[in-house]
């Protein structure tokens, strides 16, 4: 395999050699070797926990390896800090976003100036000029970062990130946050700065933007480098060559199309489910009319939302994250008070009900924050396991705590749902984060269950816990289920759903039949474009 | 704000012995640093912390000062277990204590000459506990309905309620036959029944039950489990669907309720009355002892115990040998640290063999 | 009251105003830096309290009434410093920590004290003060307000400083970020631990100088105890001011006023018991906080301790 073609010409801008980090009970990167040349898109690839955020970490000065060298145009540096690797020119945009929100667009790009010092605003303002037109991006200087929308935030980052001299660009999964579009603009940006000369390092694990926006690609698996696609190589490769060659790499020789990881990761958005027989002459399980919701400070509010959910129906919920999902996921479960419209499951009216009582009356609620709200990590599995039935026979009798149905009710579900955990006593916040899904889905998907709102089940999950969430749900909405499955993942809702809306703006823009060629019409709704 | 509440993990016997190791070194820690300390201001250590031990705790009439004071420390730390593990910082409950202390003093005198000894007991203390706990009321309200931050509430409503208390003392409750303004003391036989043939009053049985009662409320029901949760991870309560502000009304009164109780018991056992500008200010005191016990009924008895007979032997040791009570906050602030410091390097050890 | 408010009376009850108000000032405008940047300092009381016995004794042994305030600088950050190393660097639980500083202080204090001076409680000289030039003689407040101690006119300044401070230095946006968003300060290169120390060593240094204004200039003597909350009263001025010093020149202004009227009714003989006027601002304060509760804001990192990496 001719993995270390070194295009000899070009001084490299960047290059890691021998990199290894061990954590307590890991090998994050074990001897990692790669060049970054100016002027070049190299894309990292690898799922969670290949060992990609770890060396970005090590490259941006947050994390010090144990051994290996950053050669830096051929002088071997030493980045012990994130403000040596600004001076050096390394600019990093992490996943998630560091700004200060309660500071304008010029003062985070000021944050770290000479202490000593007076601002200079006059000077920041010249340079954050010069880079927006070198991006081609129109933003107020003076508006407050939290005002902004994740993309314009974005934007503010690669700003910071080029802000002492731009040598090298590394961006962290840029495009989890953004539309179509978005990703397009970024697509954009990102070409205008390799034809400057920027070396830009793009960390992804979505095998179409890789070939899309790469020239040069690197697949890291369990810590090690294990494969590279040169410029030239890539060039003469077709997309579908180019996935079977990474797929090749990021899981062994006799991989391809063999084992369900790589079936799952090379399907991805091949697939799409087959229409089934969903009976809308029936009445619908769930029922929605006009529900609107107050805007709190920094969200939007859900606004005049409609729809209905039919059992053995997944209606999908497209749209960039922070128009309102949330909202609505939180309004239905009974979280979050509506100010109009009405709920209905069946014929019963649950617009005023609590979270309890939807609960019995069979509507279930899976959040996207698994550690932020779903679990209390300091308590055991067991009781996280009954946190939504506290009070209730069989686990409490007059408000006394049985411990021990508890505990049996805890084993039981640790054994049907393959949930991997030392014991029921364990605190639930050392599991991994697949285990803990697992967790959630065993507390909500319980045999009472009527309706069932998924919101973003696959994120942050590796590629095992993605399919065993997925096959969750797919199995629910056979044996009857009326499932919302929230995702901003627009490839999950296509293989999943049989009618995908889309939310913006707290709107619900439309509901389409999940057909051939639906995609496109929802990645323009995504952006408010067009409404169905 | 970090939320002080803890996770209620069962634990093993040998978590349980690791558990009273890292409860006994800081108190080793802090007696060995105190040590130095008295060395340095030029006394024996040895002698004093003898004296101390011999005073406060194995002298028949010693051990049982020792324990009398231990009644009110034990009602405000079961109040201060309540809150904390509901992620709630009561620091608010000198006030509490106070007030409740004052209508206790002054509503007592009347009523025994009205109802029976042991009814005049009963409704002074249920008094006193409602007191307490509307003195809460305002923090609880702005806590829940817009979750303004109650460290600054409680303080605040605790300088107000000493000073409440201070007028009340001072106008309406002044005993007019006195000449330091004062309430109406409540004879010695009217007071709490002591304990067989000793000096201790009943109300420490009170108090022992107290946070007995509160540690099973916390481990044993439904109750309890739902203020973990809300001080654990109060997002996480809100989507179980526990009603947060109501639960948060609940923990306030109870906590301020156990507090008020406290400054009743303290009146009718002890005192019999208060006195103008008397402010113990246990308060700041239990903090310590309730983290040091790690917010865990059983444990903070043997705490208070010890604390007691520092207080109480320490002021003999001064009267004795020149060492001022106030080594005794020296004493617990060092403790404090040590607690804490221990607590670091144990989560970072687990942190390091963690697979 | 007829004839209560005559002209002496009045200019008296500024001047103690002002007396009292100097030492809640200076530590409100300190915590004001430490909550700015993210840590709660509960531990204000005892930097307080250490600095009035620090800077007391150094006035008491070098007769200089500013090496006695450095003294008190020095004995709060001294604090300060457990603070700074307990919370910031080992990040453990900042309301215990602050407790546990407080309680040390008292009894620390009390403790050298009680062995340096036994019972007896000497007094510092009488204080100069530094009349400023034609506006010290308006009637009725110029006395109380401009012939004061040079620290009080200095106290007044750093409001003013501190306000531009944040708002127009990289000083001022690293306090900010590393309160609202430090992992954001610690990407931009600035060392978030670095700031939050500086900070709680600033505040120490600020309510350790309050401290000696209160022993030296206040009472002109160290008693045990003697901050008796004032420290807890910087604290909730500071989180009521929502990070703009002028709002804490405000209330300290208020509960100095306060505390002067109490003395002064008592010098007028009157029989209102001091501790309702006492009680006036708390309760007005916790009025304001009623009404207008749902403004209340602070900074979202308060409290936390930064640990890179985690969110």
């Amino acid at each position: 395999m001719a993995m270390t073609g070194q295009d000899r010409a070009v001084v490299p801008a960047v290059a890691v050699e021998g990199i290894t980090k061990h954590f307590p009970g890991v090998l994050a990167n074990d001897d990692i070797s790669l060049t970054f040349n100016p002027g070049e898109i190299h894309v990292l690839l690898g799922e969670n926990g290949a060992g990609k955020s770890t060396l970005i970490a090590i490259l941006a000065g947050m994390q010090q390896p144990d051994a290996g060298r950053i050669r830096l145009a051929e002088k071997t540096v030493r980045l012990t800090s994130p403000r040596e690797s600004l001076a050096h020119g390394i600019g990093t945009v992490f996943q998630h976003v560091l700004l200060v929100p309660s500071l304008t667009v010029i003062e985070n790009l000021m944050l770290g100036g000479p202490w000593r010092r007076r601002l200079d605003r006059a000077s920041a303002l010249a340079r954050f000029g010069e880079l927006s037109r070198i991006l081609a991006v129109s933003l107020d200087p003076d508006a407050l970062v939290g005002r902004l929308s994740l993309g314009e935030q974005q934007q503010v980052e690669i700003i910071r990130a080029l802000w002492q001299g731009g040598r090298v660009l590394i961006l962290d999964e840029p495009t989890s946050m953004l539309t179509p579009a978005g990703v397009r603009e970024l697509g954009q940006v990102m070409r205008r700065l390799r034809d400057q000369g920027v070396a830009i390092i793009f960390i992804t694990h979505k095998l179409k933007e890789a070939y899309e926006f790469g020239d040069r690609i690197s697949v890291l698996r369990l810590g090690r480098t294990v494969g590279e696609i040169t410029k030239a190589r890539l060039a003469a490769m077709s997309e579908q060559q180019a996935t079977d060659e990474v797929i090749h790499l990021m899981f062994g020789p006799s991989a391809t199309g063999q084992t369900v990881d790589a079936e799952t990761m090379a399907h991805e958005g091949q697939r799409r489910r087959r229409a089934t027989a969903v009976d809308r002459g029936q009445s619908p399980f769930l029922t929605v009319h006009g529900l609107s919701t107050t805007a709190q400070p920094g969200e939007s509010a859900l606004r005049d939302v409609t729809f209905e959910v039919w059992p053995g129906e997944i209606l999908g919920i497209a749209g960039v994250d922070g128009n309102g999902q949330k909202q609505l996921a939180e309004a239905l479960a009974g979280q979050r008070p509506a100010a109009s419209g009405v709920v209905a499951l069946r014929n019963t009216q649950i617009t005023h009900l609590n979270v309890a009582a939807r609960r019995r009356l069979g509507l279930r609620y899976i959040t996207d924050e698994r550690v932020g709200e779903g679990i209390v990590a300091t308590h055991s599995l067991a009781t996280n396991l009954v946190l939504k039935e506290i009070g209730r026979a069989p686990f409490w009798w007059r408000g006394i705590t049985r411990w021990d149905n508890i505990h049996a009710h805890a084993r039981e579900k640790i054994a049907t749902h393959d949930i991997r955990t030392p014991s029921e006593h364990t605190p639930i916040g050392r599991l991994s984060g697949g285990n803990i899904q697992k967790a959630l889905l065993a507390r909500e998907l319980s045999t009472q269950t009527g309706v069932v709102i998924f919101n973003k089940p696959t994120y942050g999950l590796d590629l095992h816990n993605i399919r065993t969430a997925r096959a969750a749900i797919l199995r629910g909405a056979k044996a009857g289920l009326a499932t919302i499955l929230i995702s901003t993942e627009l490839d999950e809702l296509v293989e999943l759903c049989d009618r995908i809306g889309v939310m913006y703006q707290g709107r619900l823009s439309g509901i389409v039949e999940n057909v051939e060629g639906a995609e496109i019409q929802i990645g323009l709704m995504m952006t408010g474009a067009a409404a169905a | 704000m970090t939320a002080p509440a803890q996770g209620g993990v069962k634990s093993s016997a040998g978590a349980r012995l690791a558990t009273a190791f890292r409860v006994l070194l800081p108190i080793v820690l802090a007696l060995l640093v105190g040590a130095v300390i008295i060395l340095a201001l030029g006394k024996d250590p040895l002698t004093y912390y003898g004296y101390v031990a011999r005073r406060g705790l194995l002298s028949p009439i010693g051990i049982q000062a020792t324990i009398t004071r231990m009644a009110p420390l034990l009602m405000i730390a079961a109040g201060l277990i309540v809150a904390f593990r509901a992620g709630i910082w009561n620091l608010g409950v000198d006030g509490q204590f106070l007030l409740a202390a004052v209508v206790t003093a002054a509503l007592a005198p009347v009523l025994v000459t009205l109802v029976p000894g042991w009814l005049m007991i009963l409704i002074s203390l249920v008094v006193a506990a409602l007191v307490g706990a509307a003195w809460s009321l305002i923090p609880a309200f702005l806590k829940a309905r817009y979750g303004v931050n109650e460290i600054i509430t409680t303080l605040m409503m605790t300088f107000l309620g000493i000073g409440l208390a201070n007028v009340l003392i001072k106008l309406p409750f002044n005993d007019p036959n006195t000449t330091v303004p004062q309430t109406a003391t409540l004879a010695v036989e009217d007071r709490l029944p002591r304990l067989f043939d000793t000096t201790i009053h009943s109300g420490v049985v009170i108090a022992i039950v107290a946070v007995l009662l509160v540690h099973l409320l916390m481990t044993r029901t439904a109750f309890g489990l739902k203020l973990q949760i809300v001080g654990a991870n109060p997002r996480a309560a809100v989507h179980a669907g526990l009603n947060v502000s109501r639960l948060t009304f609940a923990t306030f009164a109870l906590s301020a309720g156990l507090v008020g109780l406290g400054g009743a018991i303290e009146v009718l056992g002890v005192w019999g009355t208060v006195r103008a500008d008397w402010n113990p200010a246990f308060g700041l005191l239990v903090v310590p002892l309730v983290f040091l016990a790690r917010l865990h009924g059983v444990a903070v008895i043997g705490f208070v115990l010890f604390f007691a007979v520092l207080m109480s032997g320490g002021e003999s040791a001064s009267r004795r040998l020149g060492v001022p009570t106030d080594f005794v906050l020296v004493l617990v602030a060092l403790l404090l640290i040590f607690l804490a410091l221990v607590e670091f390097l144990d989560h970072r050890r687990r942190q390091a063999t963690k697979a | 009251m007829p004839g209560l408010f005559t002209v002496d009376f009045t200019t008296a009850l500024i001047f103690g105003a002002v007396t009292a108000g100097i030492p809640l000032l200076l530590a409100g405008l300190g915590e004001q830096i430490s909550e700015k940047a993210g840590v709660l300092n509960i531990g204000i009381e005892g930097m307080m309290l250490f600095g009035a016995y620090t800077g007391f004794l150094v006035a008491f042994k070098t007769d200089s009434i500013w090496l006695g305030f450095l003294g008190g600088a020095g004995g709060g950050m001294l604090v300060a410093l457990l603070m700074a190393i307990f919370c910031v660097w080992l990040g453990m639980n900042q309301i215990v920590i602050g407790i546990a500083l407080t309680l040390g202080a008292e009894g620390l204090t009390a403790l050298l004290h009680h062995f340096q001076f036994s019972r007896t409680y000497p007094r510092l000289g009488a204080i100069d003060s530094l009349p400023l030039p034609v506006i010290s003689d308006i009637p009725v407040f110029g006395r109380a307000l401009f012939d004061r101690h040079p620290l009080v006119y200095l106290s007044i300044l750093l409001v003013f400083a501190m306000a531009w401070l944040f708002r127009n230095t990289y000083v001022g946006l690293n306090l900010q970020a590393a309160g609202d968003k430090p992992a954001a300060l610690d990407a931009a290169g600035v060392d978030v631990y670095l700031t939050r120390s500086c900070a709680v060593l600033a505040t120490g240094a600020l309510a350790g100088i309050g401290g000696a204004y209160l022993a030296n200039v206040g009472a002109g003597l160290f008693l045990p105890f003697m901050t008796n909350g004032a420290g807890f009263i910087g604290l909730v001025l500071a989180m009521l001011a929502r990070g703009h010093p002028v709002w804490v020149l405000f209330g300290a202004a208020l509960f100095g006023a306060s505390l002067a009227l109490t003395t002064a009714l008592q010098v007028a003989g009157l029989n209102i018991p001091t501790d309702v006027v006492q009680m006036l601002p708390f309760a007005m304060v916790m009025l304001v906080l009623v009404i207008f509760a749902r403004h209340s804001y602070l900074p979202p990192a308060l409290g936390l301790p930064y640990v890179r990496g985690e969110r």
